[in-house]
Order: structure tokens, then sequence, then C-alpha cells
């Protein structure tokens, strides 16, 4: 069958089970969009209002499905205003796979109109990427890289196709068997007689710590985490991108650990004598000081990307692996050895534990007058039983929406870890909602960052997406506003952003519903409203202005040495 | 400690930016880089030399791993090696009446460094030797006194002994 390349790019997205592209179009895309347009109800097409948002929206989509996330973009401008997407996806390993439009392969290297060098700016900030230089390597490159998305430790692909590719034709043939890269081939199994080595260790510890991450969500291991938890009883942290694997409300769970994590995770990491990683990369705002963190321990890293392994911390035992087999061959041999049997006793482990737990860091007081940002977000957890999909925006808002709401499942926390992308919130928001219609999608985000991509309101109301978006207002730029309190002595340099739009009124003028709320009682009233609104809300929640997230380990701090809150 | 690793890429376009890339990115450094072809040309060796401690090297080891287009990464450093470098070098010999006793001892030193000329001016000579880093540092320091004008080298290439991979 002869195809143009831009034919081919469609059939290649539905043969990949592709039903939702996020993007915008340009002079380079026109092609690919006019295909796209072509194929009707079969594809569809968000137009968001900035590619940065098409990328956060793919990326929203990808994080709550689990699927590869699409976006398409044009040349040029289109392609750089996708790097901060690309950036951030591959910060927190997310499978998408970005389009991008290039100017014809003879104007290449010419200072051409909109040309960038796409693949060159990329690099970095992708898993992999692509020239498709020949139309006849399209569909295989198209297919390589959906398969290089979601295997192994996920990340973005980028594919730059160049308008002339898109407009010539080729022989097309329809996929046949799986993608076989030769010098790809991540290693999925743990070694039998690590995994071995590893129920060991987990018999003969005392005080045995889980610690785990993103790469649980990403393997989709979360029932095998509570296996194993459960098992052998043991207490659990999570990374901030790890939350949702472990229910928040079963007494395993000791909270998040790290820069913001809770009294007794951080306790619990620093007196523990097994820490047992799984998929998570001892990231500096969890570790805090490298050579006081977990110093007791022996540790077990599970991951599939050897590079994570012994990067920052030496580990005692690696295991390279797909965190879900992983998990299931060591289930397998505690079952086979009813390990929960010879359990030894941790009774003692335990009880330091609850002491810990009595500090309650997390405390705060909701006085008459002004509003708590923690107590909105647990207004909310509350009213919608912990169910909800989050997506936030980066500062304080988005480290008590960590501590504050109590996450029930995996897959329905989406936020950035690893950049810390302000203006993530609402596009990756919208891209769940798309994923989910029915479902109840709420942004908690911060006046600074809501107004980082604000134009997405645009979209959500074309696409008639009823994402719910809470701004924690605070006028300030919070979190850097607590460093400057705190390390800066409280020279508040470029921080202050009092001066804001009306955001009910700027939500009216995008046709969404506007509430706004200054008092403590009318948080709930305000939230139930909100929530019950059929279409898109944005609610303006005027809180207190000076507040900060405690517990808070200082940069480069050890993590027993975290500061705690005023009421402490 | 200074290591010599062998990569073995696919022969595409932009596979040397990505490994060059990878190491300024991450602040690892490069002393020296070789490139080219192998067999059927569908693939390239990439020679590099680079210091560090075990788990910098480590990493380095991972990271280039990593990259989709490498096949297989070998710290040819871990054992016994053979590794060669080669130098050109231009000496000047426009020296007057010391000329041709200057050439002659030139001719010396390209003997017992087993190098050869491979190109005679009047006023120069060019000098081809290959030799481990010792060697060629030694050849060229005693070629200076008598001028030299310009010097090029390769980076190291190297292949591990015997049956070792
Ligand atoms: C303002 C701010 C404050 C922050 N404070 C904190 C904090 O207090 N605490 C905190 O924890 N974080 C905090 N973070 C987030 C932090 O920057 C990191 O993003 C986060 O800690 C990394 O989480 P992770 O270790 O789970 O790794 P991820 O980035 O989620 O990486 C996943 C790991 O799992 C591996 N993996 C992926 N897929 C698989 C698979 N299938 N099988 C096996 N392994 C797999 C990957 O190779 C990788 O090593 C903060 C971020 C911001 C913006
Ligand atoms: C794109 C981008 N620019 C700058 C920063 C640095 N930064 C981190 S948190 C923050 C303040 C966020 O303010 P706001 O969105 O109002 O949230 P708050 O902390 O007040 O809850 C800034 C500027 C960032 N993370 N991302």
């Amino acid at each position: 069958m002869q195809l143009t390349g831009a034919e081919i790019v469609v059939k290649c997205l539905l043969e990949q089970g592709v039903r939702t592209v996020f993007g915008y179009p340009g002079g380079a895309a026109l092609y690919i969009y006019d295909e796209i347009h072509k194929a009707g109800d079969k594809l569809s097409h968000i137009l968001s209002r900035h590619e940065q948002g098409a990328l956060h929206a793919a990326d929203g989509y990808a994080r709550a499905t689990g699927a590869v996330g699409v976006a398409l973009v044009t040349s040029g401008p289109g392609a750089t205003n996708a790097v901060t997407g690309l950036a951030t996806a591959y910060m927190d390993s997310i499978p998408l796979v970005c389009i991008s439009a290039q100017v014809p392969v003879p104007l290449i290297g010419n200072d051409a109109f909109q040309e960038v060098d796409t693949v060159g700016i990329t690099r970095s900030c992708t898993k992999h990427n692509y020239l498709v230089r020949d139309v006849r390597d399209l569909a295989r490159v198209l297919r390589e890289a959906f398969y290089i998305a979601k295997s192994g430790r996920p990340g973005p692909v980028l594919v730059d196709i160049p308008k002339d590719v898109s407009n010539t034709k080729t022989e097309y043939t329809p996929a046949n068997g799986e993608v076989n890269i030769r010098s790809y081939r991540p290693t999925m199994k743990g070694h039998p007689r690590q995994v071995r080595r590893a129920v060991e260790m987990l018999q003969a510890a005392q005080r045995p710590l889980l610690y785990t991450g993103g790469g649980v969500i990403l393997a989709n291991a979360w029932e095998e985490l509570r296996w194993l938890t459960l098992a052998l009883d043991l207490p659990i942290t999570h990374t901030l991108m790890g939350l949702g694997a472990f229910p928040a409300n079963d007494r395993h769970f000791l909270g998040m650990l790290g820069m913001h994590g809770t009294y007794e995770a951080n306790l619990a990491v620093s007196n523990c004598d097994l820490l047992v990683a799984v998929g998570a990369r001892f990231d500096d705002r969890v570790t805090g000081k490298i050579s006081a963190f977990a110093p007791h321990a022996k540790i077990i890293h599970i991951d599939v990307d050897p590079t994570s392994i012994s990067k920052n911390v030496r580990v005692d035992l690696p295991i390279v692996g797909d965190v879900r087999l992983v998990l299931e061959q060591i289930n397998a041999v505690i079952r086979e050895e009813q390990t929960e049997q010879k359990q030894i006793d941790r009774q003692a482990w335990w009880q330091m534990i609850e002491e810990w737990r009595k500090k309650e860091c997390l405390r705060y007081n909701q006085g008459p007058e002004i509003i708590e940002s923690q107590y909105v977000i647990e207004s909310l957890c509350s009213l919608t039983d912990g169910q909800a999909i989050i997506a936030t925006d980066v500062g304080q808002h988005q480290m008590w929406a960590a501590q504050f709401y109590g996450f029930q499942q995996a897959r329905n926390w989406l936020t950035s870890g690893g950049l810390g992308t302000m203006g993530y919130g609402l596009p990756a928001a919208m891209g769940a909602q798309v994923a989910f219609p029915e479902r109840q999608v709420v942004v908690i985000t911060g006046d600074g960052s809501i107004q980082m991509n604000i134009q997405e309101l645009g979209t959500c109301l074309q696409y008639q997406l009823p994402v719910k978006i809470i701004i924690l207002n605070n006028g300030f730029l919070g979190m850097v506003r607590q460093w400057q309190e705190l390390f800066y002595e409280r020279r508040y340099a470029q921080t202050d952003i009092a001066v804001a739009p009306d955001f009910v009124k700027l939500a009216e003028a995008y046709g969404a519903l506007g509430l706004k709320c200054n008092r403590p009682e009318d948080v709930l009233p305000t939230l139930r409203q909100g929530l019950a609104h059929p279409g898109t809300v944005l609610m303006d929640f005027q809180v207190q202005r000076e507040s900060n997230v405690y517990p808070m380990v200082p940069a480069g701090g050890a993590l027993q040495d975290m500061i705690l809150g005023e009421l402490l | 400690m200074k290591h010599i690793i062998s990569v073995l890429v696919e022969n595409e376009a932009g596979v040397l930016s990505r490994v060059s890339g990878l190491f300024s990115a991450r602040g690892f450094n490069i002393e020296s880089l070789s490139v080219a072809p192998v067999g059927d040309k569908q693939s390239s060796r990439i020679t590099l030399v680079t210091g560090g401690d075990g788990p910098i090297i480590e990493q380095i080891l991972k990271q280039l791993n990593k990259l989709i287009p490498v096949i297989q990464v070998v710290n040819l450093s871990d054992g016994p090696h053979v590794g060669r470098e080669l130098m050109l070098i231009k000496v000047t010999t426009d020296r007057g009446a010391n000329d041709k006793s200057a050439r002659e001892e030139i001719m010396q030193i390209v003997s017992i460094f087993r190098a050869q000329v491979v190109d005679a001016t009047p006023t120069s000579l060019i000098i081809e030797v290959t030799g481990d880093n010792d060697k060629l540092h030694a050849c060229l320091a005693m070629l200076e006194p008598y001028g030299i004008a310009d010097v090029v080298r390769t980076g190291q290439v190297a292949l591990a002994r015997g049956n070792r991979k």
C-alpha cells in the first residue's frame, strides 16, 4: 500500500492504540494535521492554547492511564515550546511520544523559516529522539518510539518529521511482531540469587523499611507491593512520586519521606537497619545529607535502570529489573518459604514508629478568621474520599497536597517532581480528564503557578472538560518566600505577587464558573458547590499569606535534623 | 586513574553527539576520543579515554550503556590490553649550516622510536610515530630541540589482549 508520510503517521498512531493526540498546528505540520482531520472520530485531537500545555496534557494522560501520551507540535517555536514539557516528563520517567514537524529536508541547516535543531535541543531531555530524513524509515521509527517510550525505564521520545517527508509516498506495511532493537534490551526479571538474598535480608532485619517511588506506579506494581507490605508487616514510606501506591490511611504507611516528609518517615529512615528502595532513585530532596542517610541500614535497591543504582548512595544488594516482576519473584519466594511464620518479632520497631507518629508533625491550627491551605486540602480529601485525581503545580500547595490528600489509589497523583515545573497542573489535569471524562479531576495550584498556563482554561472550555481548579491564593510565590523567610532573613526579593487578576472574573471571561472563598466556614460549602458543578470551575481561596510547609529538612541537612512547625 | 573505554555503536547520524553530549551534560571528562566504522559499516567503534574514580567510571559505563544506539560498552582498562596512538610531528630543519647534522640526528631518533619519515622538504620533515602514550611523549621530547612546527595526534585506540572481549 502506497501512503504518504502523514498517512503513515496516522496509521501508526492507530496501530499503537492511540485515540487522542494533544497538539498545536503550524506550517510544517500541515500535512499531518490534514490526515488527522481526515481520520475523523478514529483519532481525536485536543487543541491546547500553548505547546507546553499540549505536552503536559499528554503527560497527565499518560500518568493517569499508564498508556503512552502523544503530542504533536510544529517546527521551530512549536518545538521549543514543547521542551519544558519534554523535560518534565523526562525527569519523572513518563512515557510520551512527541511528534514535531520540521522544515523540508533540503532546507535543514539553512536557517530556514521556523527551523530549529529540534533533535539537538531535545537530546538531553528525551529518552531518545529521531530525525526522519527518509519516509521509508518513518513507520519503523514511530514503532520504535512507542516501544522505547513505554519499556524499561519509561520516558519521552521525540520524532522530528520534515514537511516533505510527511508528503512523500512510500510502501507501507502494517506492523508485524514486536519491535526489535539490538542495542536496547532492558533487563526485566530480577536475578534469582539476588532475589533470594533480598528475602533473607528481609527476614533477618530487625528494623526494615520500604522506601518506594515512582517506579512502583510506572510498573503498575502496587498490588504486589501491598501484598509484600502486609505479608511481612513492613512499615512503608513513599517519595513524592510514589504517592498512591499504598493507601494512605493504612497504619503501615508512614507518609512521605524527604525534605517535606513526615517526622516518622524520616526518623524511620535514620533508624532502620534495612532499607528496601523500590523504584526510587535516591533524589537529593529525599536523602538530604548523603553521609547521614540511613546510616545504620543495609540497602536493597530494585530498579530497572542500572544508572539509578549506586548513583548517589552505595547499595548492598542491587536488583536490576522491573519492579512488578521482581516483587512477584520476591513474593513467590516468601510464599514458598512461608516467611510470614519465620518472621522475627518487630514489636520494638513498631513501637518506636508509633512514638514518632505521636508527634503529629503535620498538625496545624485552623483559626476562625483566615483559611489555612492545609484545611482546604484536608476538606477536599474528605469530600472526595481520597479518590479524586489530583494534579498540582509547584510550591507550597504541592507539598501540602502531598501531605494532606490521603491517596487511596495509584495513578491519581499528577505532579512534577523531578523538574518542578510551575504550570504543569492545569494542562496535566486536562489530559487526565480527557482520559476519564466521568471522574473528579482537581487541580491544586498557587496564584503564581496557575498564571503560567492559565490560557489552558480556553482548552477546558472548548472540550467541556469539567476540571476543578483550587487556587490556594497567598499572594506570594510561597515556596520561594518560605526559603527567604528561613534562610535569607525575610528579605522577600521578588516573591510578592499580590497584584493579581480577579481570578473569578478571569474564569468567567473564559466561560467557566468562578468562586471566591475568604472565610474558613465557607471552605466546605465552596468546595461542595464547586465539585458538584458539571463544568469547569475555578475556586479562589484566599489563604494565610505567610505560612510554611513543615517538617522541613534544610537543603543538605540530615533527615533527622528536620525543622518542625511552630506548633511543635 | 585513566580508563580506556570501547563503545560499539550503531553507525547512524548523531551517535557521536549523543556520546559526547552525555559526557558534557554529566560533567564527565573526555581526554581523547576516536571513532571509525567497523566491519560491515553498520556499526562504529568509539574508543575514549576518560578519568575518574570507581563510582564515576561505573556511572560512565552505565550511562553509555543506557544510550539507545549503544550496542556494547567495555572498559578495556579492567584487564590486559594493547593501546596505541598515532602522532604526526612536523620538524623544521631550516637551520643553515647545522641543518645537515640536525637531519642526521633526527633520523637517529626516528629509528630509535621505530618512527617513519613520511614527508620531507628542504626545510621540514614530517615524522609518523605510533605507540602508547609514554612512547609518544618521549619521542616528542627528543624532537623538541630541533624545532617543532606542528603536532597532531589521534586519540587512543585499544583492544583487549587474548580472547577477552
Ligand atoms: C518543591 C518540591 C519539593 C520536593 N520535596 C520532596 C520531598 O520532600 N520528598 C520527596 O520524596 N520528593 C520531593 N520532591 C520530588 C523530588 O524532586 C523527586 O522528584 C522525587 O523524590 C523522585 O521520586 P522517586 O525517587 O520515586 O523517583 P522517580 O523520579 O519517580 O523515578 C522512578 C525510579 O524508578 C525506576 N523505574 C521506573 N520504571 C520502573 C520499572 N518498571 N521497574 C523498576 N524501576 C522502575 C526509574 O529507573 C527511577 O529510578 C520535591 C519536588 C519539588 C518540586
Ligand atoms: C517554571 C518555574 N519557575 C520557577 C520555579 C521556582 N519556584 C518554585 S516554587 C515557586 C513559587 C510557586 O508559587 P505559587 O504557585 O504561588 O505556589 P505557593 O508556593 O505559593 O503555594 C517558584 C517560583 C519553578 N519551580 N518553576
